[in-house]
């Protein structure tokens, strides 16, 4: 599968006075989990919902599934989306939910839906509502999957659950991708988290995009570098992203490849996923589009 | 919640077509409580969050550990990227790099349809001496430990003699590189 999943440009959503997100230009290559990441009000939820055709630009465009306009007949096929908290009827049983999202959809694979939810012990006859909230989570993801889609929307999915129902529900998303190549793009709070599962990091900030690109490549072109305060502003020149200082140790987060050279006196170290988006979001004027984006192109690696 | 539909009578710790009698390499004996192995691998993988080890690297390390210490050997299947997916749940582009490494390495291979099977070893002695290295390891440790060394210090020791050891053989050897994902430059 080739071409962009998810693909912006110029992608602005205006509710009444406040832009909710702005001049978002993004293009979110295919195969990946990708991670959005940004604070509360950063526009992630308008984004997510923008890409599944849930709401209109006010401004720009947003394609999806390589190149189909979000909302329209073909992109809805191919596409599934599981919102903040999980929706389901509470007096369904998850057996009426099945039937339901069958006769909801124009394509639902039902022995598939039927199968996992067998692999995952979760008895057919039971009202939804009374199911456990791992279990209510799973239910709703297996749903999401029994549509077969080539694109998996999660808004927060991990924000309600207990670190194993997280762990499990993770692990079908990610089996999802492994089977038949979804890409997934989740938004989460929870950095820690994201750090085993993200491939791929959009940060969002203030409705605009701060950072994009593939986790990998992010990861190589950063480093803390951690040195005598005293010598730490001969280098503010360099792209420094965000700075712990204190009386007489500084640390530095950097862009830098690990092949830079390191000034004398300072030690470099490599940069894990969370440290690295929490420099960001602390620095909300830095910004490192790398990957696919159009405005520094050659930065990446 | 994704068994295998499949269970080998094959502990997971010693290989029983080795020469019959050669004890485990964990060498305790006592603790051998580790279930079979719910997969077609010898092995099976485990992360360590806090070690800040990129989740790649982790499991190539754990490949290379089993070869070192003969629990894999040429020809075994490495764990399938889906069952490491389902049990760890970790991006499965993870465990395709993790296997695209030891690939590049010469340690692995990957079977069309089939997996991903170890190719060399990199187990340079058979179990016995490896037991009797472990053996003198560990009094060497005893010693250590008398003459007041802490953990920390036995490391350090032994990094800085191997580190000697190495700048004499010329720079030859299994060295690894710089992928151990530490500290990296000291001015």
């Amino acid at each position: 599968m080739t071409g962009n999943i998810v693909e912006t440009s110029g992608l602005g959503k205006r509710y009444g006075r406040t832009w909710a997100l702005r001049e978002c230009t993004l293009a979110l290559p295919a195969g990946h989990v990708a991670a959005l990441v940004g604070p509360n009000g950063a526009g992630k939820t308008t984004l997510l919902n923008l890409a599944v055709g849930l709401a209109e630009p006010t401004a720009g465009a947003v394609t999806v599934l390589g190149g189909l306009a979000a909302g329209s007949a073909a992109a809805l096929d191919g596409i599934a989306f599981v919102a903040q908290d999980t929706p389901l009827y509470k007096n369904l049983s998850a057996a009426d939910m099945l039937h339901l999202t069958r006769n909801l959809n124009r394509r639902f694979d039902r022995p598939y839906a039927e199968a996992r939810l067998a692999e995952l012990g979760i008895p057919l006859n039971r009202k939804a509502g009374k199911l456990s909230g791992g279990q209510q989570a799973q239910l709703a993801l297996t749903l999401a999957l029994g549509r077969r889609p080539r694109l998996l929307v999660l808004d927060e999915p991990m924000a309600m659950l207990d670190p194993l129902a997280r762990h499990d529900f993770m692990a079908i998303v990610l089996t999802a991708m492994a089977d038949d190549g979804v890409s997934v793009l989740l938004s989460s709070h929870v950095l820690a988290e994201l750090e085993r599962v993200a491939d791929y990091l959009i940060l969002l900030s203030r409705g605009r995009v701060q950072v994009a690109g593939e986790v990998d490549g992010l990861l190589a072109s950063h480093r803390v570098l951690t040195g005598p305060t005293a010598e730490a502003d001969k280098y503010a020149e360099r792209p420094v992203v965000h700075a712990q200082r204190g009386q007489a140790q500084a640390h530095l987060l950097v862009r830098a490849s690990a092949g830079d050279p390191v000034p004398p006196g300072f030690q470099a170290h490599p940069v894990g996923l969370e440290e690295l988006a929490m420099a960001y979001l602390r620095e909300p004027g830095a910004g490192a589009l790398p990957g696919p984006a159009p405005m520094r192109q050659e930065a990446a690696r | 919640m994704y068994s295998c539909p499949m269970t080998i009578d094959k502990p997971v710790i010693g290989r029983p077509d080795d020469a019959a009698g050669s004890p485990p390499p964990d060498g305790g004996g006592g603790d051998g409580g580790t279930p079979p192995a719910g997969s077609w691998s010898p092995i099976e993988f485990r992360l360590d969050a806090a070690s800040g080890v990129p989740t790649y690297l982790q499991l190539v390390h754990q490949v290379e550990h089993a070869l070192r210490l003969g629990y894999l050997k040429p020809g075994d299947q490495l764990p399938k990227v889906r069952d490491v997916v389902a049990a760890l749940a970790i991006n499965p582009n993870t465990v395709l790099k993790a296997y695209r490494e030891l690939e590049t390495k010469g340690l692995a291979a990957g079977r069309p349809g089939q997996g991903t099977f170890v190719r060399a070893t990199l187990s340079q002695v058979a179990l016995p001496e490896l037991t009797a290295l472990r053996k003198a390891l560990l009094g060497w440790l005893t010693t250590a430990a008398a003459a007041g060394l802490d953990e920390d210090g036995m490391v350090a020791l032994f990094t800085s003699a191997l580190r000697d050891f190495h700048d004499r053989r010329g720079g030859t050897g299994g060295r690894r590189g710089a992928a151990s994902g530490g500290t990296e430059g000291v001015a």
